[in-house]
């Protein structure tokens, strides 16, 4: 069952709504109805569900309703018509106190520009939603330190936000949002007020939080990268309206209409062309700690037939395969030294799409990207060729 | 030309207005100028009573700690309460101490929460918002005026004028601080599930606590220009001691109790300022 439902979720802003709504019906434009009646169509008639445990992006350009349909879901703003079901229950038609019940239990937000408390210490501020919740004193200490560790700032409690920088902030943030451990986080642009790097590593912190605490997200975004980089499944709006719902790959190989296939050509023609843009998180084992035993597990959870070894600091040793893995087991061997194979393909952060497809052409493994023999992501097949799928006039000029 | 009807007559019908109100009312008027009478007797005269050099002493270490341990206002109230004491104000300064203390107390718990009523609804904002222009372009001493037909004469019409003189610059800061609070700041109390009263008391007034100090900072300097010339219905303090003077034309004592009026001002203005920046961390 999914975690969300929306179904024909609507909102116009002005007054001549009825008027707005039957123009709406009759499928003329957001600029015209603007025209007409001063009405601002926000969302139009959007439906969608959000599965549990996934990462559902919302993209699209400025002004296209992103952030109004993420404020309809916990209703922050009134819908004008169409209901939003969580676990089955109308948010739409609730009364407040219910509304309250599942803003403080189900749904937590984080905001674009964080939104903290300035007069509020760190802890104070993850501690605020179960403070509102009414808890007691010490659970809320309790808790809102865990969740601040969580995000590594459990050093940093007594300060206050003005003292942190804006990439601690958003962990505040996020810190925040996770201490009430809702069943859904919304977040709106959450990274898009921090600079590039930074935000980079927000978005591995959040991969990271999801494999392990499984809640179902809803991002907002309006960068084509973040979205992949994050997304199970992505949803792309313009005025108001979803043009498509689909992952990653379906978005860029099948481009829905002209509008989607615009979007992706030009927010992201020359970005998407390089490594860094198309790994994922490598799955690894630590060769100081597991043997081939983990190894193993690993892979049978994971569906892979091989595996990346690194030490504790990331730089990259080799990799083990699951043959031999499962033969290690079976002669009882313990050191993975002794399995370990390190004729691995490895690329740059930045080496380009082409190149990239030479490697993996000919390569029975994903391959690795690495940096000061570091690793930072591995690159599978698929995703070169569901990127060059979508790029392929680029890939002509390139060659 | 201009002469095509007679006077309309405005001001005997506030006179009659007032009259009236002063009958229908009496039962109210009559106890709180009794009740608040009597009080305002025993707290002026307790705070007489105390000896003046421990009130300078608290003053001069409050001062100290509440400037944030530097000297130079706990210099000046030094020297300027002993120069009062000096030049024999001491029981006035006291009287007209414990008259601004209380009008601005009243003022205050009236001001704020129409402040806040002010910024939760458009309506009210409209309604109030020309009262508190009224109240504040009415020279002063008209307030004098109802304040003696309800109330007779002495400290209670001192304190009821100041309070109305006083309370808008309380109602209007609030209002305006409770509005500036981030619009993100109130999505993300509401996104938690805040109630209304929840929101306020741990949001709202906190994030306006600086503009309401400093709405609260001017109504008491205005409660303490309007306790000067509520001497002129018989508040007694340094502002009696001014007037009495002007009346007898006499220059030099009017000077001195002028000069502990300002003293009385800058301490009272230094002591409210410096309490709402400390806090700031
Ligand atoms: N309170 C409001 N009153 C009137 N119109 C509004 C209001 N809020 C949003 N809109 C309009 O609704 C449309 C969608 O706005 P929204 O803020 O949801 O866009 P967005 O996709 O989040 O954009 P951005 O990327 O700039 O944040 C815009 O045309 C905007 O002008
Ligand atoms: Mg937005």
């Amino acid at each position: 069952m999914p975690v969300i439902k929306v179904e024909g979720l609507s909102k116009i802003f002005g007054k001549n709504i009825n008027q707005a709504k039957k123009l709406l019906d009759k499928g003329t434009t957001k600029d015209e109805i603007l025209k007409q009646t001063g009405c601002t169509v926000g969302v139009n008639r959007a439906s969608f569900e959000v599965e549990e445990g996934e990462v559902f992006v919302i993209m699209g350009l400025s002004g296209s309703g992103k952030s109004t349909l993420v404020r309809l879901l916990n209703r922050l703003i009134e819908p004008t018509e169409g209901s939003v079901l969580v676990d089955g229950e109308d948010l739409a038609k609730v009364d407040k106190q219910t509304l309250r019940k599942v803003r403080r239990e189900k749904m937590s937000m984080v905001f674009q520009k964080f939104a903290l408390f300035p007069h509020r210490t760190i802890l104070e501020n993850a501690g605020f939603g179960l403070e509102i919740q009414g808890l007691e004193k010490n659970e809320q200490t309790k808790k809102a330190k865990e969740s601040l560790e969580l995000v590594g700032l459990g050093d940093y409690i007594n300060q206050y936000p003005e003292q942190l920088s804006g990439g601690m902030q958003q962990r505040v943030g996020l810190a925040r949002a996770l201490a009430n451990d809702p069943e859904v986080l919304l977040m709106d642009e959450a990274f898009s007020a921090l600079d590039p790097l930074i935000r980079k590593d927000m978005q591995d912190e959040l991969l990271d939080l999801q494999a392990n605490m499984k809640k179902t997200i809803i991002f907002i975004t309006h960068d084509l990268d973040e979205a992949l980089r994050i997304g199970d499944r992505i949803a792309l709006m313009k005025d108001g309206s979803i043009v498509q719902i689909g992952s990653p790959e379906e978005i860029l190989v099948n481009p829905a209409n002209d509008y989607v296939e615009k979007f992706v050509e030009d927010v992201d023609r020359s970005k998407v062309l390089t490594a860094e843009h198309i790994m994922k998180r490598p799955e690894t084992i630590n060769i100081e700690k597991h043997g081939p035993r983990v190894a193993l597990e690993r892979m049978k959870d994971e569906g892979i037939s091989s595996i990346y070894v690194t030490d504790g600091k990331r730089n990259l040793k080799g990799y083990v395969t699951a043959d031999d893995a499962s033969d290690a087991r079976k002669n009882e061997i313990r050191d993975l030294n002794e399995i370990l194979r390190t004729d691995v393909p490895t690329v740059k952060k930045d080496t380009s799409m082409n190149d990239i497809f030479e490697v993996i052409y000919d390569s029975p493994i994903p391959i690795a990207v690495v940096e000061d023999g570091k690793l930072f992501g591995i690159i599978v097949r698929g995703a070169v060729i569901a990127a060059l799928a979508g790029e392929g006039e680029v890939k002509l000029s390139n060659a | 030309m201009l002469d095509f009807m007679e006077k309309i007559k405005i001001a005997e019908a506030v006179s009659a207005f007032t009259d009236w109100i002063t009958d229908t009312f009496s039962f109210l008027f009559n106890p709180i100028k009794n009740q608040l009478g009597n009080f305002m007797d025993w707290f002026s005269d307790k705070l007489a009573a105390i000896p003046p050099i421990i009130v300078i002493l608290i003053v001069v270490i409050a001062a100290f700690f509440i400037s944030g341990k530097r000297v130079g206002l706990p210099i000046f109230s030094l020297i300027g309460l002993w120069l009062i004491y000096n030049q024999e104000l001491w029981e006035e300064l006291m009287f007209t101490f414990a008259l601004v203390l209380v009008a601005s107390i009243l003022a205050v718990i009236i001001g704020v929460p129409f402040g806040i009523l002010m910024s939760k609804s458009r309506t009210a904002e409209s309604i109030i918002t020309p009262i508190l222009d009224f109240m504040q372009t009415m020279p002063a001493f008209v307030y004098l005026i109802p304040a003696v037909a309800f109330f007779g004469i002495g400290m209670v019409p001192g304190i009821f004028a100041s309070v109305i003189f006083a309370t808008p610059p309380t109602v209007r800061f609030t209002n305006l601080g409770i509005r500036q609070v981030s619009k993100e700041l109130v999505e993300a109390s509401d996104a938690f599930g805040s109630t209304g009263s929840q929101k306020l008391f741990k949001v709202e007034l906190p994030m306006a606590k600086r503009t309401i100090m400093a709405g609260i900072n001017q109504t008491v300097m205005l409660s303490l220009s309007m306790v000067v010339i509520a001497s002129m219905i018989g508040s007694p303090g340094l502002g009696r001691e001014v007037l009495s003077a002007l009346q007898r034309a006499q220059v030099g004592p009017g000077f001195v109790a002028g000069i502990g009026i300002v003293i009385l001002a800058i301490i009272i203005d230094r002591f409210t300022q410096n309490l709402n920046t400390e806090k700031k961390k």
